[in-house]
């Protein structure tokens, strides 16, 4: 890159990249502390972050490494109740209010931040010991053991054995959740959509920094094709379960994220549809593409909770029909999805990313030809 | 030895009823190694069409008489299957195998929406006083049970010994064979490449609406999500038989059934204590995870050398 005005473009768009990115984070926080907390908006944002992060998790083993996986749930699973236990108050634990037919163990509560990059730890350990046999299985393979695998930690977590940890199948609640956060050394109040964007942005901010450094070009050469990868020197099994750890530790801290989001968790909920719905994301936006993933899910999560939300209502119906009822929206949904698998299987984004380089190259090129087409009568090609 | 017995005599409901489950499992479990075996796909689907099938009964037999009902059962679900063939899976002959997938991943979701929405989210009540001939009770070696736990393995092997009779002496049989083994080379023999793969999907859906049949007359009701774990069940059973093989699939079945029965009894397994009940579906998992590492290719299954 000894080329100057080349270096010059790729700063342009690199500075219209972060200013993007403050925007959309000014504009959140601005939102949040003018706009009433409990509008619907919010709901949107905080579950679309929540979930952008663990498509991107897995954009990074379906799409980057090509590792067919479908075992994100349980990694959730595993991030929620790490964070969980790890946050609810002593007291709460020692009394009966949420350990009812069981005796906590875990005596002691820890910070949010620390919770959270345990709730990561843990599912990434679960990921190491899970990815020593499974890994070396191939494409769908791969994928009825990871979902198997998942149901195994569901069924484990809620195993009467572990009740002392997990509260065996009842639900845990009363730990720290988004309305709990306090800015530090105060005690007023985080905004709590404004924390869940910045922990998901760190988050996906490092999965971008991975796939871009010499480990993602590995992840890569693995996808397009194992055996020429091997031959390059790439130690396959190894990069394997790099991508399957990292993954499943975003996985598990989006978990968490879901955890604080919902007051309450039951390992009911981290079930294959879970998984399903994320990889049907992830299909939408683009397999190999994060910026499609991001996108992908927001419209996603605002579509089903926001958007569509009239099809679901019998008011709305007209002429007399009464097609308009509860379920009709996911009908729908699944009806367009269909479609988008059919006939657009590329998704949103494809392979590609939003590309600030490509958006500034566009707009000096339209300079140029305007610049050049008084002088060279309307050929303006560079 | 006597240990044996006592376990046998303890648990005799369990393995009953395990050998009856086994049984509608074999049926499901034959249409995803076929589908499998043709299309290399993992049928996500297949459990759905099953579910389907429970709801058609519910549906139909609330309007019409039995005798009616059922052969319209089979004929919906047979249409059922082979629509999201054409539709689903038929325009991305040439895709990546994991865009079929992820097709198949997206009717499932399609067809358990749907059903949420006509059934209204309410779980619909399985008609079993119409079919009160299967439900009626028995009793075997003081192990009180239901006839359908009598049938249903007779009728499986009967089933499984006709399907077994098509596939090696029929010409649709032997294209299915030649399918199986290689695409490419079939197609260029003048194989109807679309008709042999829809006529797999008959198949496999017709016994998977018998499977149901007998299935939901256990249970008391059909919800849209009835058909997710059978189904995974099935292809794990398929899996551990060796995939593409019909008696490899249906012996899968029958173990599968049987190990879950006696887990779900909570009987005190071999002295290790009885609360394993929780891990009677993650059982089949660990076993599909054991048998992937230890034995890819399953009980039956060939091996595949990778070219290239």
């Amino acid at each position: 890159m000894n080329n100057p005005t080349l270096q010059k473009k790729d700063k342009t768009a690199s500075w219209l990249m972060f200013g993007f990115i403050t925007a959309i984070y000014a504009a959140v926080v601005f939102l949040e502390l003018t706009m009433n907390g409990n509008h619907i908006l919010f709901t949107v944002l905080k579950k679309g972050a929540i979930y952008s992060l663990v498509a991107v998790s897995m954009n990074l083993l379906n799409g980057f490494t090509g590792l067919f996986s479908l075992g994100q749930a349980g990694f959730m699973l595993i991030g929620a109740y790490t964070y969980a236990v790890l946050t609810m108050p002593v007291e709460v634990k020692l009394s009966d209010s949420v350990y009812r037919y069981y005796d906590c163990i875990v005596t002691f509560d820890t910070g949010l931040i620390i919770a959270l990059i345990c709730a990561g730890l843990m599912a990434a350990l679960f990921a190491a010991l899970i990815g020593l046999p499974v890994l070396r299985l191939k494409s769908d393979y791969l994928a009825i053991a990871t979902l198997g695998f998942a149901e195994i930690i569901r069924a484990f977590f809620q195993w009467g054995a572990m009740g002392p940890i997990t509260n065996g199948a009842n639900m845990l609640r009363n730990y720290l959740d988004l309305g709990d956060i306090k800015i530090p050394f105060t005690d007023i109040p985080f905004p709590p959509t404004t924390f869940v964007f910045i922990v998901a942005g760190i988050c996906i901010a490092i999965i971008i920094l991975l796939i871009n450094s010499s480990y993602g070009r590995a992840f890569k050469a693995i996808r397009d094709d194992e055996i020429a990868a091997e031959a390059m020197g790439i130690n396959l099994f190894r990069h394997k379960e790099m991508s399957f750890v990292i993954s499943s530790f975003f996985a598990g801290v989006s978990g968490a994220l879901l955890a604080m989001y919902q007051f309450t968790i039951n390992a009911q909920q981290f079930k294959s549809a879970l998984t399903y719905e994320i990889l049907l994301i992830v299909v939408i936006g683009g397999i190999g593409s994060i910026s499609g993933s991001v996108m992908a899910t927001f419209l996603y999560v605002a579509a089903s909770e926001w958007w569509l939300r009239f099809l679901d209502d019998p008011a709305n119906n007209i002429l007399g029909l009464t097609i308009l009822r509860s379920g009709f929206r996911k009908l729908v949904f699944s009806i367009v999805i269909m479609v988008i698998v059919l006939f657009f299987s590329r998704g949103l984004m494809g392979d590609r990313e939003i590309s600030f380089k490509g958006i500034v190259d566009k707009i000096r090129k339209r300079k140029n030809v305007k610049a050049a087409a008084p002088a060279e009568g309307g050929e303006g090609h560079e | 030895m006597t240990l044996m017995l006592d376990f046998l005599q303890t648990n005799l409901p369990y393995i009953l009823s395990g050998i009856s489950v086994g049984g509608q499992y074999a049926l499901i479990a034959i249409g995803y190694t076929m589908v499998y075996g043709i299309l290399r796909l993992i049928n996500f689907a297949h459990g759905d069409v099953f579910m389907c099938a429970g709801l058609f009964m519910i549906y139909l037999s609330a309007s019409m008489p039995i005798g009616v009902a059922i052969p319209l059962v089979l004929l919906l679900t047979v249409l059922l299957g082979f629509c999201i063939e054409r539709v689903a899976y038929k325009p991305l002959r040439n895709a990546p195998r994991m865009s079929v997938m992820i097709s198949a991943i997206g009717v499932s979701y399609l067809l358990q929406n749907a059903a949420l929405y006509f059934t209204g989210g309410l779980a619909k009540v399985y008609p079993k006083a119409k079919l009160g001939f299967l439900s009626q009770r028995v009793s075997i070696w003081g192990a009180d049970t239901t006839m359908v736990t009598i049938i249903t393995p007779f009728l499986t092997i009967l089933l499984v010994i006709m399907l077994t009779f098509l596939i090696k002496r029929t010409k649709i049989g032997m294209a299915m064979r030649a399918v199986s083994r290689d695409f490419e080379t079939s197609r260029l023999m003048g194989i109807r490449i679309n008709s042999v793969i829809s006529a797999t999907f008959v198949i496999g859906s017709f016994l998977a609406a018998i499977g149901s049949l007998l299935y939901f007359t256990n249970y008391d009701s059909v919800v849209p999500t009835s058909g997710a774990m059978p189904g995974l069940k099935c292809f794990v059973a398929a899996v551990f038989g060796g995939i593409g093989s019909i008696p490899g699939a249906v012996i899968g079945a029958f173990i599968i059934g049987i190990c879950e029965n006696i887990i779900k009894g909570g009987a005190d397994i071999f002295g290790f204590g009885t609360s394993w009940t929780t891990f009677s579906d993650a059982f089949t998992f660990g076993l599909l995870i054991i048998i992937l590492v230890v034995k890819p290719t399953g009980l039956f299954g060939e091996k595949s050398t990778d070219k290239v």
